[in-house]
């Protein structure tokens, strides 16, 4: 990423925002009636950098780099968060190490100080690197028990080629032979501080986190972006053998990425589907015909792709028709959409969007995430009124440029289901 | 923050607590039923019911009930556990008046026998999808074995043998015994208008019958077991060890609380560093569950099958050390630090602090600001852990593992003993008063 301006600082309505020549960003809300305060740093080293003969790199970085850092030792780290009331979690995503945080607002900056440490000065230690292998392992192994999760994985691993379609726990037998040298050689190549976002929100100053971000940040170096390879299509369909009780059934299709004109659309149409208890995934197969508990779809977007992910999980014997059914419901959207329908979408993209204002975390993962995506934080106001310009006829002509077709479906359970031709 | 309480003549009882920060609402409707009320014959009824209360009235069918939930953007659910059963909503505030209309509605459903057909597919369903994830599984076996033939080790769900008998006739029965005036709590959180609340629910439930629907309480006589339940196409070992707690109408269920957290938090605690950190399990959590006559603590193990007796002997040591050796002050300092501020965002929200409001009225009958909370947490000593240790014992456990293993006791582990002895001593508790329950939409 290119280095902005030196120093630019500036208010966008209620955010505070800075970028530093080394192209580390900072965004912050300012929620004076909350008690706590929450951060999100982004840092550009997710797992579509693990090399391709060490797939779970990222993953074992995001628990190897707790342990030490700066000052403190492994068991000093979580100490002091847990004496801070931090609740945290590092993870792996597709382009970023995502690093979370929350607490008492008053304890917002000595946590940032330690995750500061983390991100810049992680020990990575030899002797910890076997335990973290097996727990990165066990992650491996007890994904086998949990079907849901399983069959999402296979989902996007079919959906997307890799290493978009990747999952972040990787190759068992990559993750058996992965070296600290491989770690500690992930770490320096993807670190850096051009391309980090970091956000906060709660009961702050903003002046006073651009202070503190300055101090812990502004002097580090940036480095260049590391190169990574997307890989082929995958094979867009699989089942996945289990002797469960149910099948579970994943559909994937393409939809317009955010940032992109037709995306409130498109996050509309994914609300007609899954929104509330009255949208048609909900109503047509469970309500009318009882074939599933659990069934929904959800939006999912990288910068320059986006799919729509729809599960449903049900008895081997009803897996055909539940799969027949939601087919016909995707390949129906295009006949259009009721003014009822989007009334109701509009009410719960209104409800949502106010509800969130009450949660710290949901805020600095959403001020991350515009900045992410659109380089810029919306305001409410242009969220609202994009909400209530949505009309049956944009919807209804967004879906027939965009149908849902070529689907990507991947089944797990007894038997395989009959997938109709696209 | 403002307080608010009023008893309708039926002997509904509502209550409120105004946020004036809060920008939504939140109402939660806690009927005192649950697993634990059930007959034998009518197991799973209480979570079944939960489900057709959304299927419509008089008024509404089930697809209007959902198109009118949705046309108000309301955010809700409803989730059964052994002892309550929620219904709630969170909305903006202006649509508060229509939340509570069709809130009060579906409460008086007209449980019509065809939706009961097609209803009762979703519950099988939802039955069979726990069965296929071995966690869930083993923790109904620990349950039961648990609480050996006392109502608290009731199925939730009930099973597929019992759902299927269930007649219509039955749950009729079943909610005109439970649902009664006096056995539901009105919880409100956020923004609203006191007066005006209470008008609307005199107008919409004043007609409700009134009546009690008292509960059998009997102190559950624990009983220390192992069972091992042999799975081969499960990949890892899951084990529940349970131990005895003290009851949420307990004082003491902060020192409970903290204890477990000491013990068994997900980071920082004593077992996170026996057997998380070290990479020899993959879960090594132990939490506190309350309920009104009795309490529980739950450990969870889930590792490499020919690792689970070494670790299930090793968590055991962990407690029985800290039985024989108490607590460190900073240890319980770093579980107050943490809970307290997990406290505070719990109920920051509307929705969490209806939650907390109305659990605790349905436990104590007592209104408890966020502050008196946080100061009952703070005021947790050491020698009160050592006392909880003492009352408790956790010397025998009940212990279930679920998974490929055949047998979990291979002669060098103590703890997994065929019997039931094991080298712990007291427990932990470790801490959410919500109930684990199971919610009517299977969200991703």
């Amino acid at each position: 990423m290119r280095e902005l301006a030196s120093h630019k600082e500036e208010r966008l309505a209620e955010i505070y925002h800075r970028t530093w020549p080394n192209g580390l960003t900072l965004l912050v809300e300012e929620m004076p009636e909350v008690r706590t305060a929450a951060f999100t740093m982004l840092v550009p080293a997710g797992h579509i950098y693990d090399p391709p003969q060490g797939q779970g790199t990222a993953n074992v970085l995001s628990e190897l780099i707790l342990r030490g850092a700066g000052s403190r030792d492994s068991r000093k780290i979580v100490l002091d968060l847990d004496a801070l009331g931090v609740d945290y979690s590092v993870s792996a995503g597709s382009f970023h190490m995502n690093f979370w945080g929350v607490t008492i607002a008053d304890n917002l900056v000595p946590a940032l100080e330690i995750f500061a440490d983390v991100v810049r000065a992680p020990h990575l230690p030899a002797k910890e690197l076997p335990a973290v292998r097996e727990l990165a392992l066990g992650a491996l192994d007890s994904l086998e028990d949990e079907p849901r999760e399983k069959v999402l994985v296979e989902l996007a691993r079919h959906h997307y080629p890799p290493p978009l379609g990747n999952d972040y726990r990787g190759d068992r037998e990559h993750v058996e032979r992965l070296t600290i040298e491989n770690v500690r050689e992930f770490y320096n190549r993807t670190f850096r501080p051009n391309g980090t976002i970091v956000s906060v929100a709660g009961r702050v100053r903003g002046e006073e986190i651009g202070q503190v971000v300055e101090r812990l940040f502004g002097s580090w170096s940036s480095q260049p972006e590391p190169i990574w390879q997307l890989g082929p299509e995958p094979q867009h369909y699989a089942h996945i053998p289990r002797q469960t009780q149910q099948t579970q059934i994943g559909v994937a299709y393409a939809a317009v990425p955010f940032g992109q004109d037709d995306y409130y659309a498109a996050r509309a149409v994914v609300a007609v589907l899954s929104g509330g208890m009255s949208s048609r995934l909900f109503t047509e197969v469970r309500e009318k015909r009882g074939l599933c508990y659990a069934v929904w779809a959800s939006y999912h977007s990288f910068k320059d792709r986006a799919a729509v992910f729809c599960y449903a999980g049900t008895t081997a014997d009803r897996a055909q028709e539940t799969l027949d059914v939601l087919l016909a419901e995707l390949r129906r959207l295009p006949e259009g959409v009721s003014d009822e329908e989007i009334r109701r979408v509009q009410a719960g993209l209104k409800s949502a969007l106010i509800m969130q204002q009450e949660s710290a975390s949901a805020r600095a993962s959403s001020l991350a995430s515009d900045w992410y995506y659109l380089g810029r934080v919306r305001s409410l106001d242009e969220i609202q009124h994009e909400i209530d310009t949505l009309t049956p006829q944009r919807l209804t002509q967004h879906l027939r440029q965009y149908p849902p077709q070529n689907f990507t479906i991947v089944t797990l359970g007894p038997k395989p289901l009959q997938i109709p031709v696209a | 923050m403002q307080f608010h309480y009023q008893r309708l003549p039926n002997g509904l009882e509502i209550l409120g607590e105004f946020m004036p920060q809060s920008r939504s609402v939140a109402v939660g409707f806690f009927v005192k039923t649950g697993a634990r009320d059930e007959r034998p014959e009518e197991a799973g009824v209480s979570h079944f019911l939960e489900h057709m209360v959304f299927k419509g009235t008089e008024r509404r069918t089930a697809l209007d009930v959902n198109r009118d939930f949705d046309a108000i953007g309301a955010h809700y659910n409803a989730c059964t556990g052994e002892e309550t059963t929620l219904f709630w909503a969170a909305v903006l505030p202006e649509y508060l008046a229509d939340a509570l209309d069709i809130l009060t509605d579906i409460l008086r459903p007209s449980l019509r026998q065809e939706d009961f057909d097609l209803e009762k597919q979703v519950i099988l369903e939802e039955i069979r999808m726990y069965e296929d994830q071995p966690m869930w599984s083993a923790y109904d076996q620990a349950v039961t074995l648990f609480f050996d033939g006392h109502p608290l080790g009731h199925r939730i769900l009930g099973t597929v043998e019992s759902i299927s008998a269930l007649s219509r006739e039955q749950m009729v029965e079943y909610y005109h015994r439970r649902y009664v005036a006096g056995n539901i709590v009105v919880a409100l959180a956020g923004r609203f208008d006191w007066a005006k609340t209470v008008e609307w629910l005199e107008k919409y439930c004043g007609n409700w019958p009134a009546g009690e629907a008292p509960r059998q309480l009997l102190p559950p006589q624990v009983r220390p077991a192992t069972k091992t339940i042999q799975r081969p196409q499960v990949n890892q070992e899951h084990m529940f060890v349970l131990l005895p707690a003290p009851p949420a109408t307990s004082e003491w269920r902060y020192a409970a609380e903290v204890l477990a957290t000491v013990l068994g938090d997900d980071t920082g605690s004593r077992l996170y560093w026996a057997l998380i950190d070290p990479g020899r399990a993959d879960a090594a959590d132990m939490s506190y569950h309350e309920y009104q006559d009795a309490g529980a603590f739950f450990t969870y193990l889930c590792c490499d099958p020919q690792d689970a007796a070494g670790n299930l002997e090793l968590a055991m040591q962990t407690i029985a050390q800290a039985v024989r050796d108490g607590v460190q002050e900073e240890e319980i300092h770093q579980a107050q630090s943490k809970l307290a501020s997990r406290l505070v965002r719990g109920n920051e929200r509307p929705y969490g602090r209806m939650r907390s409001l109305g659990y605790s009225w349905v436990y104590l009958q007592q209104y408890r600001s966020l502050e008196e909370e946080l100061a009952r947490l703070r005021a947790v000593q050491r020698d009160q852990l050592v006392a909880l240790m003492e009352q408790n014992d956790l010397e025998h456990a009940t212990i279930v593992a679920l998974g490929p293993l055949a047998e979990l006791s291979c002669g060098d582990s103590e703890g997994a003993r065929g019997g039931a002895a094991v080298s712990a001593s007291r427990a932990d508790p470790a801490s959410n008063p919500a109930q684990p329950g199971f919610s009517l939409r299977g969200l991703p």
